[in-house]
């Protein structure tokens, strides 16, 4: 089968590989009709998360057709048309019993990088490093997937298109997520860094959960007028109005945001070029490995006692933490990979009956041979990329 | 990572002494950042039920506070015997009685000298090879002091690769015996010259040759400790996971010994023998087997199975595994305690490197698939790991993609 591989930094490529095959009894093989890009994979692709191996097959949100089950997975049938989380999860340990997916216990035969780096191990994880298994991963024909008796989603329903729902399988449930982290509560005014698709999902989400008011900041203009035409946000472009923090306090008279939810992560951009630079200076010379602007002025930003959501990925350390505002202001701080098990229920029954559309943050389709090329313009955002579904078969 | 976080319960049912975790002692640990424990003889820290003990050569932090403090995991209704006393070896997590790595004090301080020795001699030899070459009886001359000047910069490399690689210098050592080689291959050279001092020159090569010997011996000694190799030594384990299922589950399946071999990848097979009495076959490297009888000496249903190997085993072996609820309806929690003896020789060497380097972390994978078999039902595969968890499959994972 073609399924788009790791070769080095930089650099991916589709290549001919054996087709999978059922490893265990609880697995599935999934015949791959959409699968998408995701900015997380652009963290991968530029050798930020470590542990990654020359081969190794990307792509973590895809669906499609069960082709093959393993003899003990009982709920699911050859033909059915499934979305697949991106967390890999038992469903029987503590972890998951918790709902707490992302953090299974079992799925993860490669703890010992994780254990080391992280404290604890995480749970597997398809196509994103052997931090987290080093399982194959969805920008492929074909995908193996484990206990398939506890992750796909059965979608019954023939009207609703792939593009409508390919988003539960990671981006929509993360945005989702990092709003319901804020606890939001009537009259909440709730900021939200990066406009990339997460953003685009949690300032929507927000919306849904009763936020009075979103802000988003970033600095592309085309993503910051989709958020606006889409989700309503007010929108901030941080290189025309640099001051962000005092922007949201003229915005919130003078409070600060009720919450805060960094979805931008470890590749965070900065207005200033030396602060830029010693950041990416520091991350290069592997003193430091995340460089956390959006995540600093986030927590600076938030009004006294509020809540900071974490959902932008982050993989080892940052400097310049600023613990005293935490600390002093009784700020609360909410984090991690979504538990994505626990949303897709919810939130397909949200796209059914409309009150979710995800399907306008789409701008660019292509087949999986032209993986490479999704990956250089979204990392570029040339042509206005701000999502590309890669169609499989 | 600190070895101890498996076990860490501060708080949790305080042990027979009354003790109570030491957390000075932990952090002291934790800032050594090993993944090995250090013998009974050495336990650096151990605060559980005898204060913050030091160790026998007063180590108790730094890159040298291998072990592990603040042990206080005591099941309850554990005897005291069970935790070998006071700041014992049970304090680690795993501990290996070839105390901190068979590597005696006294050599551990000769390596570090001659690490200094390597500074010593390297800095003057950049800085001033005219001088050092004087002393050498050399001729003076520019091919000469740009000889002298690399050997220095070889010296300082070797230095500072024997201060970097602490505790386990072993290939720096041999480093530097390989330089002392080339040092004296070059005052042979030097002899053909007429214009070599004589005198100086016995001097300079006789020096040479005497930390030769040193670094030879040196070399040898940590080599040996790494290999594990050399008379009567042990390997110590403990280690924790909580498993959630009922403990009559987590002991029925480890009861049945024959399930040992799903979970524990060092082992080929059990094989009931008779009552209580097993027959156990390990998988050494290249293709050898390691076997021996064990039996059951003490089964307290739900809670606890200890064996032991019987008298005749060539490798003397035994093991426990408690089981006791975790609170909060969380599980059960499986505690394992292993000590294999090993002889010397070809036998206890197998042994030794059927364990790795880190024995303690192919316990800890071991309990890992075990609470993978109970709580999913087999081993989870991936396809950089399709043998599943396993530390050593872990540093050269094969690549992400379905196999051929």
């Amino acid at each position: 089968m073609k399924a788009n591989c790791w070769i080095r930094p930089t650099q991916v490529e589709v290549q001919e590989v054996p087709d999978p095959k059922i490893l265990n009894s609880r697995d599935a093989i999934v015949k791959i009709s959409s699968t998408a890009i995701c900015g997380s994979d652009l963290h991968l692709l530029d050798g930020y998360v470590p542990a990654m191996r020359k081969g190794d097959i990307l792509g973590h949100e895809f669906m499609g057709e069960v082709v093959e089950l393993g003899k003990d997975v009982k709920n699911l049938r050859v033909g059915d048309r499934v979305v697949v989380p991106f967390p890999i999860a038992c469903g029987a340990c503590n972890a998951c019993q918790a709902e707490m997916y992302s953090l299974c216990e079992n799925s993860n035969p490669q703890v010992g990088l994780a254990e080391k780096l992280l404290g604890y191990p995480t749970a597997g994880v398809f196509g994103y490093s052997h931090l987290t298994g080093g399982f194959a991963g969805g920008q492929a024909q074909y995908a193996r997937v484990p206990f398939a008796d506890v992750g796909p989603l059965k979608i019954e329903n023939d009207d609703l298109t792939d593009e409508a729902v390919l988003f539960l399988s990671d981006i929509l449930p993360t945005g989702y997520m990092g709003a319901e982290m804020c606890d939001i509560k009537p009259g909440d005014v709730i900021a939200i860094w990066g406009a990339g698709p997460v953003g685009q999902f949690a300032a929507a989400s927000a919306r849904l959960l009763g936020a009075e008011r979103v802000i988003i900041i970033d600095r592309f203009p085309y993503r910051l007028e989709m958020a606006k035409e889409h989700t309503g946000a007010e929108i901030i472009n941080y290189e025309e109005i640099p001051n962000v923090r005092e922007a949201l306090k003229e915005l919130t008279g003078g409070r600060g945001p009720d919450a805060c939810i960094d979805a931008v992560g470890l590749e965070a951009h900065h207005v200033s070029l030396p602060v830029y630079t010693y950041d990416k200076a520091k991350q290069w010379a592997r003193n430091e490995s995340d460089r956390p602007y959006a995540l600093r002025q986030a927590i600076l930003a938030c009004k006294n006692g509020g809540t900071v959501s974490i959902v932008g990925v982050y993989g080892g350390f940052v400097d310049k933490f600023p613990i005293g505002a935490i600390m002093n202001r009784s700020l609360t701080i909410k984090a991690g990979q979504c538990h994505v098990h626990r949303y897709m229920k919810p939130l397909l029954e949200h796209i059914e009956a409309g009150r979710l559309d995800p399907r306008f943050i789409i701008t660019h389709r292509m087949a999986l041979d032209e993986a490479p090329h999704g990956y250089d313009i979204f990392k570029h955002k040339e042509d206005e990329c701000m999502k590309v579904v890669l169609s499989a078969n | 990572m600190s070895p101890d976080s498996d076990l860490q319960r501060p708080g949790a049912g305080a042990n027979a002494e009354g003790s109570t975790p030491n957390r000075q002692g932990n952090g002291g640990a934790q800032s050594g950042s090993q993944t090995e424990a250090l013998g009974s003889s050495e336990t650096g820290n151990s605060g559980a039920g005898s204060g913050a003990q030091k160790s026998s050569d007063g180590r108790t932090n730094g890159s040298d506070a291998k072990s592990v403090a603040g042990r206080n995991g005591a099941t309850p209704g554990l005897k005291a015997e069970d935790r070998g006393g006071p700041g014992s070896w049970i304090d680690a997590p795993i501990a290996s009685a070839r105390s901190a790595d068979g590597i005696s004090r006294t050599d551990r301080r000769i390596a570090r000298a001659l690490g200094w020795f390597s500074f010593g001699l390297g800095i003057p030899q950049v800085l001033m090879p005219g001088r050092v070459a004087r002393i050498a009886g050399l001729e003076n001359t520019l091919g000469k002091r740009q000889v002298i000047r690399i050997i220095g910069l070889r010296e300082i490399g070797a230095g500072v690769g024997i201060f970097t690689s602490q505790p386990k210098p072993a290939e720096w050592l041999w480093a530097r015996v390989a330089g002392d080689v080339m040092d004296i291959g070059l005052l042979q050279l030097a002899l053909a010259n007429p214009n070599t001092r004589k005198g100086r020159w016995l001097f300079a090569t006789a020096n040479v040759l005497g930390v030769t010997a040193l670094d030879l011996m040196e070399a040898k000694k940590h080599t040996q400790a790494v290999k594990g190799s050399g008379e009567g030594m042990g390997l110590k384990g403990r280690t924790a996971i909580t498993v959630n299922k009922p403990a009559e589950d987590v002991y029925g399946y480890w009861h049945q010994f024959e399930n040992l071999p799903t979970f524990m990848f060092h082992l080929e097979s059990v094989t009931k023998r008779g009552d209580n009495l097993y027959h156990w076959v390990a998988k050494a490297p290249l293709g050898r087997k390691v076997e021996w009888d064990a039996e059951v000496v003490e089964d307290l249903p739900n809670q606890l199975i200890r064996w032991r190997s019987t008298e005749d085993a060539d490798v003397p072996n035994s093991g426990s595994v408690r089981f006791a609820p975790a609170p909060g309806n969380r599980g059960t929690e499986v505690i394992v305690e292993i000590d294999y003896q090993l002889p010397g020789g070809a036998i206890g060497d197998s042994v030794a490197r059927m364990f790795g380097e880190e024995p303690q972390q192919q316990m800890k994978d071991d309990l890992r698939r075990f609470k993978q078999v109970l709580e999913t039902g087999e081993v989870v595969r991936s396809e950089g790991s399709p043998e599943g968890t396993n530390a050593p499959g872990q540093l050269t994972p094969r690549p992400a993609q379905p196999l051929p």
